[in-house]
């Protein structure tokens, strides 16, 4: 998780200063050279993907071409099969630096949309997976009886329960943020139930007899032992559930046609063949992910820290 | 009832542990495993009782028995005069494990305040019980630190502080310095010496180390290999004032050669 987020870092930081000096005490090297990678392949797949349709259209046109003219026009077609790096950074710089920030056509503004029902999804989707986690761990009926239910849930695809979501809720009132919001929460309660079972079970058992020598009630062994013992677990699981609840909000928004949102945007581009405004969605989505699940890495830094977890 | 001349020796009004044709017998997938067999013992107050025996012998499991962390098959067992569940939940003593299982997001002194957090004892009170025990274990200083910050033998003084900042009268210590180095270990079982001169608690300690039972111990009982019977009670009165050269002594060395043929015959026994 967090080498996908140090990759993505430079691209977006643009702290140049500090990227050098990294660069220099050799942590930001590795990361550059991978930077140089993809976009090395990413140029050539532009060439090797897009070169069919522009010969194809040479000769249609009878037009004489060279090498040189056909990695040139590949990597600045309109609608292109992939399209270049360049020409995403241009189109996210014209959709939303070009753009009033209010507007509905800033990028911007659908990645908040998108953003606000991933966060709601997410807060959800973590009291539900504690409170089943808990459920689960201290009732032994729960263990037996709710843990397969959990599993099941998520062998059905999300993209054959979120229409009917959709409908359903929206039949009873709800639009907009809230069924998005619900489809996030189906996702991302699973590896937060999945880890704070582990993780509130993770005391180890001299850790549990020494509460029983003192007669301690099960809420203060909750409280003093199994959550704190859980607190390394429940961050691992968070970083999982914040980019799974982006995709679930995401894949809420396609069905409705949505009108607004980073899903509705790559809809749209997949009606209209708008390849790079695609693309310049899902750069976005994929920042927004590696920026969530940096401030969360950041957070638990933090915390562990302050509870001498870590050095 | 086990040795009546030896609880006699100390000077116990009553018994603070009785145990009376004490059996534990485990049920497994491969069978029942006896752990413990007719078991009797009476431990007085401000006795200093070592069980030693073979690794397996039951001793750990006999100390679990007078704490509540295990049920008996048969028999009986008193702590204060009432069963072992209501002396737990008297809070009648402090348990020190094997290992020091200490919480590793707490401080020091947060571990060994904790115990007082649950018995809901008021924070200026626990503040300062926390500076005598870890005073008590020379450890004034490290309040802050976080138990990875510390040697494994400092880490088991802390445990040792934080079974006696509830004040119990009854200490229970499971091979507390077992995982331990030579020279820490004397070290410790000096300190521990002194602590018991001084605070007079009635301790059961158990232990596989012939040297460290009679060092420490006012009395020593010896368990056979399982099923774990007594096989020996053995009276040890050394010097009070006794430090760590007192091994020397023919004193000792008799107290310990005793130790041992109990020991060996037992293996026999079980042969």
């Amino acid at each position: 998780m967090t080498s996908g987020l140090q990759t993505v870092s430079p691209a977006s930081g643009g702290l140049a200063a500090g990227l050098w000096d990294r660069l220099r005490r050799g942590k930001a090297g590795p990361v550059a050279v991978v930077c140089l990678a993809i976009l090395v392949i990413w140029y050539a797949g532009a060439v090797y993907l897009n070169s069919a349709q522009l010969i194809d259209r040479y000769g249609r046109q009878k037009i004489d071409w060279t090498a040189s003219r056909l990695i040139a026009d590949a990597w600045s077609m309109k609608r292109p099969v992939l399209p270049a790096p360049h020409q995403i950074l241009a189109d996210l710089d014209s959709s939303i630096l070009k753009q009033r920030l209010t507007s509905k056509r800033n990028l911007a503004y659908h990645a908040w949309v998108t953003l606000s029902s991933t966060l709601v999804g997410f807060v959800m989707g973590t009291a539900l997976g504690i409170a089943l986690a808990v459920g689960i761990v201290h009732v032994r009926t729960l263990d037996r009886s709710l843990l397969p239910w959990i599993i099941a849930s998520q062998t059905v695809p999300i993209l054959a329960i979120a229409p009917m979501v959709i409908v359903i809720l929206g039949n009873v009132g709800f639009t907009g943020l809230v069924p998005k919001a619900i489809i996030s929460m189906y996702l991302c309660f699973f590896p937060v139930a999945i880890g704070m079972v582990k993780g509130l079970r993770s005391p180890d058992r001299l850790q549990l007899d020494l509460m029983r020598t003192y007669s301690a009630t099960p809420l203060q062994v909750f409280t003093r032992l199994r959550w704190p013992s859980s607190a390394p677990y429940l961050f691992a699981s968070l970083k999982v559930a914040i980019a799974i609840s982006l995709v679930g909000a995401i894949v809420g928004e396609l069905p409705t046609g949505a009108q607004a949102g980073l899903g509705a945007r790559m809809l749209v581009g997949s009606y209209y063949g708008q390849t790079v405004q695609i693309w310049s969605a899902l750069i976005v989505a994929a920042l927004l992910a590696g920026a969530m699940v940096g401030v969360i890495g950041m957070v638990e830094r933090v915390i562990l820290r302050r509870a001498g977890l870590t050095g | 009832m086990a040795a009546p001349e030896a609880a006699a020796t100390v000077a116990a009004d009553k018994p603070v542990i009785e145990i009376e044709s004490l059996s534990l017998t485990f049920q497994t997938a491969d069978g029942p495993v006896f752990a413990l067999s007719e078991i009797d013992l009476t431990i007085g107050s401000g006795d200093f009782v070592s069980l030693i025996g073979p690794s397996g012998c039951g001793k750990t499991t006999l100390l679990r028995l007078i704490a509540d962390l295990e049920q008996p098959t048969e028999g009986r067992i008193a702590v204060n005069g009432v069963s072992p569940e209501q002396a737990r939940r008297n809070r009648a003593y402090g348990y020190v494990f094997q290992a020091p299982a200490l919480y590793p997001w707490r401080t020091v002194e947060h571990n060994v305040t904790l115990p007082l957090e649950i018995m809901g004892i008021p924070a200026a009170e626990r503040r300062e019980r926390a500076e005598r025990y870890l005073e008590l274990v020379n450890l004034r200083g490290f309040e802050r630190k976080y138990p990875w910050q510390l040697s494994g033998g400092m880490q088991q003084r802390v445990s040792i502080a934080r079974a006696l900042s509830f004040e119990p009268e009854l200490l229970l210590m499971d091979e507390p310095f077992g995982a331990l180095d030579e020279i820490t270990r004397d070290h410790l079982n000096g300190h521990l010496v002194r602590l018991w001169q001084r605070t007079r608690k009635t301790v059961v300690f158990v232990t596989h180390s012939i040297p460290e039972a009679v060092f420490l111990s006012s009395r020593i009982v010896v368990i056979s290999p399982r099923p774990g019977r007594v096989i020996d009670v053995i009276d040890c009165n050394l010097p009070p004032d006794r430090t760590l050269d007192v091994r020397e002594t023919p004193e000792f060395l008799a107290i310990a050669h005793r130790v041992r043929q109990g020991l060996r015959s037992a293996r026999s026994y079980d042969d």
